[in-house]
C-alpha cells in the first residue's frame, strides 16, 4: 500500500484492508507528531478544511479541526442545523459556495444518510464522511480499529461485542465492517426492536442476552442510547434498558480481566455504562479521543496524496 | 380526410385480434378494418410495415400538477407528452393544489384538457379536501366528468370512512381506486424495508404497509360489494391477497406500474432519490412476483404513475426528496422490453394492460379497436431501439431512474379521435 488513491472518505465499504492498516499505520505515526511540544506539521499548509455540521457535534468536529490544524489547513467551520436546510439553500448550493471560496475539503455531518455520497457525485472537492444518518461513520470505526490496534497489535482473533441501539447506529454499521474486514468475530447485542434481523447479512453472530455474551468478549463497545427511541415504543422505559443492557460494575465483574470498554461518546452515564466502568482503567474512551485527532490526521494526509512515513518502528498490525 | 394504415400487425386485446389487417379511420371513427384495404389518392395513407398497430393506449395513473404546480407540469404539456408516448387517454389524479374534490375543478381539467391532444379524464377525490374524513359529493363529481375516485398519494386511514365510500360510489359505477399504505406502520420510510435498508441506514416501509391495506379495503368491497381498484401494487404479498380476493369473486382489480416488475430496490444506493418511489422498489421476488400477477390476470393494468417534479426537489438528499418518477415515456419501452422479449407475454396479454382493460375499469368506450369505434390508434415498432436521455424525454422534468438505458419499442404514430397527434421525427 503505496497510497489512498481516492477523493473521498464517505465510508467503510469502500476501504479495503490493506487501506485500513495503511491509515492506522499513519495514524501512529501521527499521534507521535501530536502528544510532542511542537504539534504542527506542513503537510496542509495552503489548503482550506471545511466543515460543515447538519447536526450537533462536539467531539467529532473538534476534532477534525484540530487535525487539520495540525496540518497547517486554514479551516472554517459552518455551523448548520437541519431547520436551516429545510427552509434555505439546498445542500448542492451550500457545497458549490464553498467550491468558489476554494475549500479543498469538506468535511460533513448530516442526519440524512447517504447525503456525503449524494455530494460526492455532484462536486469536485474531497468529500470525508463525519457521519451521514444510520449509514456510516468511517473515521469513527477508524479510531475505534486504530485504538484496538494500539493496545492488542492486532483484530484477528479477537471477539467485539457492540452493545445497544444497532438499528439507528451508523458507529455500530461502520465498526462491523472494519472488524470484520480485519478478521475479528463481532457479535451485535440489544433489544429485538433495536436489533434488526436483517443485521445477518454482515456475517456477524447476534444475541438479545448481554450477560451471556460478556464473559467471552475481548472488547466491550458500547453504544449511545437515544432516550427519544422509548417515545417510538422501541423499549418500555428507560429503567427496563438500564436493567437489560447497563455495563454495570456487576456485569463488569463477568468480564475477562484484560477486557477493554469502548464507547464512541457522548455517553450517558448510569444509562448505558456505570460512571465506575467509564473511568475503569480497562477504559480507552478518552485514548479514543486522543486516537481520533491523530486517525483524522491520517485521512487528511493520505487524501492529500501522502505517502507511507519509512519509520522502523511502524510495523504492520 | 380518412387516414388508412397499412401492412402493420393489428393488436385488439379485447377480441383478440393479432393478424395482418388494415384499418381505416375517418371521421374521429373507425371506419372499416379489414385485409389489402386500398386507399384513395386524398386518403392520408400510413406504411405500418413491420409495426403494431394497437389500439389507443390507455393510462390510467398519471400526475400533471395542474392547478397547482404548473412550474412543473401542465395538463396541455402531460397530454403532449402522453401523445408522444403512445397514451391517447389517461386519467389524472387529484392530488393537485386544490385538490379535486368539487365540480368546478373537475371541470377545469376538461377545458384545459380540451385545448390538448389527447383525451383526459379526471379522477376526484374520495373525501372533501382529500383529508380522508367526509366523502365527497360523487354524483355531482360524476356528472361534471370524473371518472373515479381516489385520495391517491393519501391513504384513506379510517375504515368507515372508506366503508362509505365503496358503497356510496356503488350507485355510479365508479370505481375507488385505492393508495392502500398504511401510513402508521410506513413511519416515514423512505424505501423497502429489507436488507438494503439496513446496510444504507435508511427508514424502511414494510412491504406490510402496502398489504395489510390492500387486505383491508378487500374485505371492505366484499361487505360493501362496492368497486375497489388498487393503485401501483409494489410486492408479491399483494398480489396473492388479491389473487385470493379475485377468486373469492370479490369486484377487485389492480394495477402496477413498469418500475415494479423492471427495477428492484437494489438500484437505491446508485440512484438515490430518482429510485424513490411509493410504494417503493421492492425485491426480485416481489419483481417476480409482480410479472406473474401481470401474467395470470391478477395484475389487470399497467399504469404509470407519472410523476414529474423539478429537478431542484430531486437534486436533494435522498431523504428530502420527494417521492415519484415520470413514467409515460418509458412504459412502452420497458413493456416490450421486460415483458415482450425477457418474459414471453404475448401482445395481446401485455397491451390489454394498457388498453381495454383500463378502460373497462373507468367504464370508458376507449382502449379497443374496433369498426364504428373512436379513432385512437397507437402505432409501435418493437424492433426499434430507443435511447433513455435528454434528447428522448420531451417531459419538462426528467426524473427517471432509466436514464442512459437502451430499450426497445419505439412510437411511430399515435392518433387521437382521428387525428395524429404524433409522428416519429
Amino acid at each position: 500500500m503505496n497510497a489512498l488513491n481516492r477523493k473521498d472518505l464517505l465510508d467503510i465499504k469502500s476501504l479495503s484492508p490493506e487501506e485500513i492498516l495503511l491509515i492506522c499505520d499513519t495514524a501512529k505515526y501521527f499521534k507521535d507528531v501530536f502528544t510532542r511540544d511542537v504539534k504542527t506539521v506542513p503537510v496542509l499548509r495552503g489548503k482550506t478544511v471545511c466543515t460543515l455540521f447538519y447536526e450537533p457535534s462536539t467531539r467529532t468536529r473538534l476534532s477534525f479541526e484540530l487535525a487539520a490544524k495540525m496540518l497547517s489547513a486554514n479551516t472554517i467551520n459552518v455551523p448548520v442545523t437541519t431547520s436551516s436546510v429545510v427552509k434555505g439553500e439546498s445542500l448542492i448550493d451550500t457545497v458549490r459556495t464553498l467550491e468558489a471560496m476554494k475549500a479543498d475539503y469538506i468535511v460533513m455531518r448530516h442526519a440524512a444518510s447517504l447525503a456525503p455520497h449524494f455530494l460526492s457525485k455532484n462536486i469536485d472537492g474531497s468529500v470525508i464522511n463525519g457521519g451521514d444518518g444510520y449509514h456510516a461513520h468511517p473515521t469513527q470505526a477508524l479510531l475505534d480499529t486504530y485504538s484496538i490496534i494500539e493496545k492488542r497489535g492486532t483484530l484477528k482473533g479477537l471477539h467485539i461485542g457492540i452493545i445497544g441501539d444497532i438499528k439507528h447506529s451508523r458507529v455500530a454499521r461502520s465498526d462491523l465492517l472494519v472488524f470484520k474486514k480485519l478478521g475479528a468475530k463481532v457479535t451485535l447485542c440489544g433489544p429485538s426492536t433495536l436489533l434488526p434481523d436483517e443485521f445477518e447479512q454482515y456475517g456477524v453472530d447476534m444475541t438479545y442476552d448481554f450477560d451471556e455474551l460478556l464473559p467471552d468478549l475481548d472488547v466491550v463497545n458500547m453504544l449511545r442510547i437515544q432516550r427519544e427511541r422509548q417515545q417510538g415504543s422501541l423499549f418500555p422505559s428507560i429503567r427496563e434498558y438500564n436493567l437489560l443492557y447497563c455495563l454495570t460494575e456487576e456485569r463488569f465483574a463477568k468480564c475477562r480481566s484484560d477486557v477493554i470498554i469502548m464507547h464512541p461518546g457522548p455517553m450517558n452515564r448510569g444509562i448505558e455504562i456505570d460512571d465506575a466502568i467509564a473511568d475503569h482503567p480497562n477504559s480507552i474512551i478518552n485514548e479514543q479521543v486522543t486516537n481520533g485527532v491523530a486517525v483524522r490526521m491520517a485521512v487528511f494526509y493520505l487524501l492529500a496524496g501522502g505517502t507511507p512515513f519509512k519509520d522502523e518502528e511502524n510495523q504492520e498490525a | 380526410m380518412r387516414i388508412v394504415i397499412k401492412n402493420g400487425r393489428l393488436i385488439d386485446p379485447a377480441s383478440g385480434t393479432d393478424d395482418r389487417l388494415d384499418v381505416v379511420l375517418s371521421g374521429g371513427r373507425v371506419e372499416a378494418i379489414d385485409r389489402n384495404i386500398k386507399g384513395s389518392a386524398e386518403d392520408e395513407v400510413i406504411d405500418a410495415e413491420g409495426s403494431l398497430v394497437l389500439p389507443g393506449l390507455v393510462d390510467m395513473h398519471v400526475h400533471f400538477r395542474e392547478p397547482g404546480r404548473e412550474d412543473v407540469e401542465t395538463i396541455l404539456g402531460g397530454s403532449m407528452v402522453a401523445a408522444k408516448s403512445g397514451f391517447t387517454s389517461v386519467c389524472t389524479m387529484p392530488n393537485t393544489t386544490p385538490v379535486i374534490d368539487n365540480q368546478a375543478l373537475v371541470r377545469f381539467i376538461i377545458m384545459e384538457a380540451a385545448k390538448g391532444p389527447i383525451n383526459v379524464f379526471p379522477s376526484a377525490n374520495i373525501t372533501k379536501g382529500g383529508k380522508g374524513e367526509e366523502i365527497s359529493e360523487m354524483g355531482e363529481l360524476i356528472k361534471g366528468g370524473a371518472v373515479a375516485f381516489t385520495d391517491d398519494g393519501r391513504p384513506v386511514m379510517s375504515s368507515i370512512t372508506m366503508r362509505r365510500a365503496l358503497e356510496y360510489s356503488r350507485m355510479f359505477g365508479a370505481p375507488i381506486l385505492s393508495h392502500a399504505e398504511d401510513k402508521s406502520l410506513a413511519d416515514d420510510g423512505l424505501m423497502n424495508e429489507g436488507l438494503n435498508s439496513i446496510r444504507l441506514g435508511l427508514k424502511g416501509i414494510p412491504r406490510e404497509a402496502e398489504e395489510v391495506m390492500i387486505a383491508r379495503d378487500i374485505l371492505l368491497a366484499r361487505l360493501t360489494k362496492g368497486k375497489i381498484h388498487f393503485c401501483h401494487v409494489s410486492s408479491e404479498g399483494s398480489v396473492e391477497i388479491i389473487r385470493r380476493g379475485k377468486n373469492d369473486k370479490i369486484n377487485v382489480t389492480c394495477e402496477t406500474a413498469p418500475h415494479y416488475f423492471s427495477l428492484t430496490d437494489d438500484e437505491v444506493e446508485e440512484l438515490m432519490s430518482m429510485a424513490k418511489m411509493n410504494p417503493p422498489l421492492r425485491t426480485e421476488s416481489d419483481r417476480k412476483g409482480i410479472i406473474e400477477g401481470l401474467r395470470d390476470g391478477t395484475i389487470d393494468v399497467i399504469a404509470t404513475d407519472h410523476a414529474p417534479h423539478s429537478p431542484n426537489e430531486k437534486m436533494q438528499e435522498i431523504e428530502y426528496a420527494p417521492f415519484g418518477i415520470i413514467g409515460l415515456e418509458t412504459s412502452v419501452p420497458l413493456i416490450i422490453t421486460e415483458l415482450v422479449r425477457k418474459n414471453n407475454f404475448s401482445y395481446i396479454q401485455a397491451f390489454a394492460k394498457v388498453t381495454c382493460n383500463p378502460a373497462g375499469i373507468l367504464n370508458l368506450d376507449r382502449g379497443v379497436l374496433k369498426s364504428g369505434g373512436h379513432a385512437d390508434v397507437t402505432i409501435v415498432n418493437p424492433e426499434r431501439k430507443i435511447k433513455v436521455d435528454e434528447q428522448f424525454l420531451l417531459s419538462k422534468c426528467k426524473n427517471t431512474p432509466f436514464t442512459g438505458r437502451e430499450l426497445y419499442g419505439s412510437i411511430e404514430y399515435t392518433i387521437c379521435n382521428g387525428k395524429i397527434v404524433y409522428r416519429r421525427g
